[in-house]
Formats: structure tokens, sequence, C-alpha cells
């Protein structure tokens, strides 16, 4: 945090008159904190407890509605765990989850980035509209690709319509297809993400690198792997990481568009907790579930900021 | 921590120039040459315009079935009707939940802000003891999933008696969200250069009033940027209402959009017509930030 250091405030040299009450260096040194501590406090009650509570539940039998059975049962339920299917096949479409929308939104992303940093007519608003699903709810994507999906009002409708491809089953009702139609509507308001985040950092490249590049010689994709990439890298590890979690944790969208249908296909882990939550109202298992997805998650995150050597490079 | 300083941030650069995003395209030099006209096309309009039709299409889609007759499969919105947003105001709630949402939201966008600008300040212009700790605590709250949240926040709500009370989203709501907000902000503080401020104390302003006088002014575009986030994400949020609050007349809008996609009554005139009401604040909020979106990103979360 060198950064700081230069940034803060010296009191000016002659210090205003000591006050009678309390010194004014007392005073600075106290004031940082108070200024955190409605945060602190927030946090702490509402974080950090609930995270606190989560585990202290794993190691309990506790179903809300069935009080009179509450005991401890220490890791009982993450023995149940094990043995459950469903968590298993949840924390696969989880993966598969995870790693579809994250390398598509990339990629996509990526692109999308470079080409609205080009100089063109019109590109203010091209940026606009390409940005504008970031602002989009999960629930009210589902409205509008339930609308494109649905057989009789769909897009797929149309298209049959004119000779390209048939629109006799829903997309959101064959095992086969849903998964496909799910990632579809999750690029939609996720690409977004990434073409901001880079487009951010490629503004920060300094112009004298590409000038360099192309006195050596080197064209636009040799400029793009050596001078932009390189730049990017920090970016793009860290936008990929906090989007990886948030893609995981999301379950607005298949909660909604799926429910983690059909027959389960697309149930992602905290989607199986909510729906454990919601309907059996059993917290000791649902918090065993939710305690191994935090390890987990915090295990790979941790492996992949090894893995991608963030921030030692330069 | 260091780590996520990766590049030198700009700080002779002022502050109120959101046109950084607008003004500076790197371009490589090669690009204005003769004769590119058709590999620009291949390589700039070309992608820009398929990716514009998947973005905008659903949009359209919406909008005609909101704005079409039941039963009219036309692919214009003609003959324009308003009868859907009828139904989905009056009969189904929407102006209910609609006031909700806003008033969550707002609450929501206040809190954040508030406590942002006074925590980011804290992180900018003091250097205290636990302070890496502190930013290390902000960045690690972003593992923490919200979604498995819910069995916890909800046993502590029912302890504080907010079950059903609106001042449980508003409370997780303004929890989840500050700890970025405090990130983005304090980048924002950052940007504006510390000299001004002693001048302002030298000349006998405390430091409130410097802060006030001179830094807030500057910070605009910081606090139109972290409230808009804030104002969106609270909109947006679907599982701490749904969990949270059970009486329909405290519900939000996408509780309400849920259950017209749940109802298999397929009124697709009502489903889109409330996602038009859904979407409508959001992109009007969405209008105002949106050149602010690119320099906030790099102000804060990147160069945290």
């Amino acid at each position: 945090m060198a950064l700081a250091d230069r940034t803060t405030v010296r009191p000016p040299a002659a210090g205003p008159p000591p006050t009678g009450r309390r010194g004014p260096r007392l005073r600075r040194a106290l004031a940082p904190y108070a200024l955190i501590s409605p945060t602190v406090l927030l946090l702490a009650v509402f974080l950090v407890v609930p995270v606190g509570s989560v585990v202290h539940y794993a190691l309990q039998h506790h179903v809300v509605n069935e009080p009179y059975d509450d005991a401890f049962v220490g890791l009982g339920n993450f023995r149940a765990m094990l043995g459950d299917q469903r968590f298993w096949d949840s924390l696969a479409f989880s993966a598969k989850w995870v790693v579809a929308e994250v390398l598509l939104q990339l990629l996509l992303g990526l692109a999308l980035a470079l080409i609205v940093n080009e100089t063109f007519v019109g590109r203010a608003m091209a940026r606009a509209l390409v940005f504008s699903p970031w602002a989009v709810s999960g629930v009210l994507t589902t409205s509008i690709w339930m609308l494109l999906y649905n057989p009789a009002t769909g897009v797929f409708h149309y298209l049959s319509e004119i000779g390209v491809g048939n629109a006799g089953t829903s997309v959101l009702g064959n095992p086969d297809t849903v998964f496909g139609a799910a990632v579809v509507a999750e690029l939609w308001r996720g690409v977004p993400f990434f073409a901001i985040l880079i487009l951010a950092d490629l503004q920060s490249v300094p112009k004298e690198l590409y000038e360099a590049a192309s006195i050596d010689g080197a064209g636009r994709v040799r400029s793009f792997l050596h001078v932009t990439l390189p730049h990017l890298r920090d970016a793009i590890v860290l936008a990929t990481l906090l989007r990886s979690v948030w893609e995981f944790n999301n379950v607005d969208l298949l909660y909604t568009l799926t429910n983690g249908g059909p027959a389960g296909a697309t149930t992602s882990l905290p989607l199986y907790v909510a729906q454990l939550a919601r309907k059996s109202y059993d917290f000791g298992y649902g918090s065993a579930l939710t305690t191994a997805a935090f390890v987990i998650l915090l295990f790979c995150s941790v492996l992949y900021l090894r893995l991608s050597k963030f921030g030692r490079q330069r | 921590m260091t780590g996520l300083q990766h590049a030198p941030l700009d700080r002779t650069a002022p502050v109120e120039s959101p046109a950084v995003t607008t003004a500076t395209a790197v371009l490589p030099p090669a690009a204005v040459r003769r004769g590119e006209r058709g590999s620009r096309f291949l390589r700039l309009f070309l992608p820009l315009g398929l990716y514009l039709v998947f973005t905008v299409v659903p949009f359209y889609w919406m909008l005609l079935f909101a704005l079409r007759p039941a039963g009219s499969t036309s692919l214009l919105p003609w003959p324009l009707t308003l009868e859907h947003f009828g139904t989905v105001w009056n009969d189904m709630g929407f102006r209910v939940y609609f006031q909700n949402s806003v008033w969550i939201a707002l609450l929501t966008l206040l809190f954040v802000t508030f406590f942002a600008l006074m925590g980011g300040y804290a992180l900018a212009r003091f250097e205290f003891r636990g302070r890496r700790l502190f930013m290390l605590a902000l960045l690690c709250t972003q593992f923490v999933p919200g979604a498995m949240m819910l069995i916890p926040l909800f046993n502590i709500f029912q302890t504080l008696d907010l079950i059903n009370s609106r001042w449980s989203l508003i409370i997780a709501e303004s929890t989840f969200q500050l700890p970025l907000a405090m990130i983005l902000m304090s980048g924002f503080v950052r940007n504006v250069p510390v000299e001004l401020e002693e001048s302002a104390m030298v000349d006998g302003c405390g430091r409130i009033r410097a802060f006030l006088a001179v830094v807030l002014p500057l910070l605009r575009p910081g606090i139109v940027a972290v409230g808009s986030f804030a104002f969106i994400g609270s909109w947006n949020n679907f599982l701490f209402a749904l969990m949270f609050l059970n009486d329909p007349e405290l519900q939000t809008v996408p509780v309400g959009l849920q259950t017209t996609i749940g109802e298999n009554t397929v009124d697709f005139g009502a489903l889109a017509a409330g996602g038009v009401v859904a979407a409508v604040p959001v992109v009007l909020v969405f209008a105002v930030v949106q050149k602010y979106l690119v320099q906030g990103m790099s102000a804060g979360a990147v160069k945290g």
C-alpha cells in the first residue's frame, strides 16, 4: 500500500491550535477507525456472524420446522453429503457452468472490448448498447429469454417459418439443449462485465508501446500478443476470478429460468442449497453444503492465483 | 494486495474527466492505412453488428410482446396497446412492487454511498493500523456467497424481528454491496489531489470543512458511479426478497416478475410488460452512469 503513504494528508506545519479536550493527534489517530466503524459493524453482524453460524449449523441436525429434533451431529452432515448423489451432480454442474460461462464471457468480452476501443462513428452509441445488459437482473434475463425460447412465441418459431431449424420443442424442456440455452442467456448479460473491465484496462496501455512495436515491424496480431495481452494479464486474472466466484454463487437466473430442471439437469450447488432452504427447511444439512462450497471456492481461488502468478510479473 | 496495483495510477489526471473513456482510444498507427477499408469491415463492423443483434434482439422481443395486442403475431408492435401494462400494474400488483423496490433501492443507495464515502476516505487518506487487514477483509467478502448466506441471515433477521420488514433487505443489500463500493470510492478519493485539501487546511479549514468544500464536489463522478451500482444491485436483488419477505404487500419487482414467469397462464404480454416495468428504472440509471462505468472500473476495482 505504498500508494497510501503518498496520498495521506499531512497536517499543516503550524497545526491547528490544540483544543482543550482532546489533542489533535489523538483525534487524528482515531478518525479512520470512526470512519470505517459503521461498515465494520455491518460486516461483523451480517456477514461474519452468518459465516460463523453456517459453520455452527453444519455440525448440527437442524430442521426449522422440527425443532424438537435439533442435536449436535458432528461431521454427520458432511458424511451424508459424501453419499448424496445430488450433491455430486450439482457440484459437477456448477463446475461445468463456471468454466463454460467464464471462458466464453472472457473471449467475447475481450473481442468486444478491442472492437469498441477502436475509433469509429457511433462508437459511444455502440458502447452504450453493447454494455446495457450488464444492468439487467437475473430474473429479468429469464423473462426476456423465456419469450425468446418459448416454442410458441420465440425466435425459433419465426426462424423455422423461414426454413431455419425446427421449433418443435422448447429448448428449456429438453435435457440435451437446456444447458446451452441457459449458457447463452447468461452470456447475454455476462459479457458486458468483461468488456467493461477489459476496456478500462486497455485505455491504460501506453501508446508508445504500440509505436515501438510498429517500428520493430510488428503487425496487428503480434502487437496484440506481445503488447496488449501482457498488459491486460492481471486485469484478466482478477476479472476471471471475481466472475468465477460470482457465476458459481449466482442463483437468480437458473432458479427462475429452469428451476434446476428438467429432471435436475441444471441444478447448481447454490441452487440445491437454496431449494433445501426454501422447501425442506433443512438448515443443518444446507449449512454443511454451504461450508463445503465455501471451502471448495476458496481452495480453487488460491490455486488459480498461484497458477496464474498473479501480480508477480512486473 | 500490493499485487493489485500493477499499473501506476495516474493521479495527476483531473478527476472530472470521464472523457478518458471516449477521447483516448489506443489506436495502432497501422490502422489508418489506405486500402484497409475492407479488412476494417470484416474486423470491426461485421462482428460488432452481429453482437449488436445478439444484444438488441432480446430487448426488442420484450418490447414487442409488451406493446402489441395479445394473439398478434406481427413482428412490429402495431397496433400499439398498453393493455398489458394495465394488467401488470393494476391487477398483478406491480404498482405496489414498484413502490417497494424504489424505496428499498433508494435507501440502499443512501446507506452504501454514505458509508462508502466515509470508509473510502479513511482508506485513501489515512495510514492506520489494521488498514491492510481491513482492505484484505473487504476483498475476501467477495468470496462469500450471498445466496448461501440465506439461511443464517434468515435466522439473524428472525432474532431481530426483521423478517417481513423492508429493513431486512436494505440491511442485507447494503452489507453485501459496501465492500466493493468502498474500494471503488477509495480509488476515486485517491484521484483527488491531496494538495487541494492541504491548502484548504492551511487556510484554516478543519478536515471536515476541507472535505466538504474541496473534495466532495470533485467526487461527484465517484458518487454517481457508486450510488448507481448500489441502486442497480438493490433493484435487481431477488433471493433476499424471496427469502425474507412473505407478505405480498411488501414484495419487490423481481419477485413479482418471477410470479408472472411461474404462473402457467401463458400471458406473454403480461410477462413482457412486467419485464419492461422492471427494466425502465435500471435503464435510466444505466444511461446516467454508463459514461462513468469504464472510468469507475479502472479507478477502483482493478487497481484497488
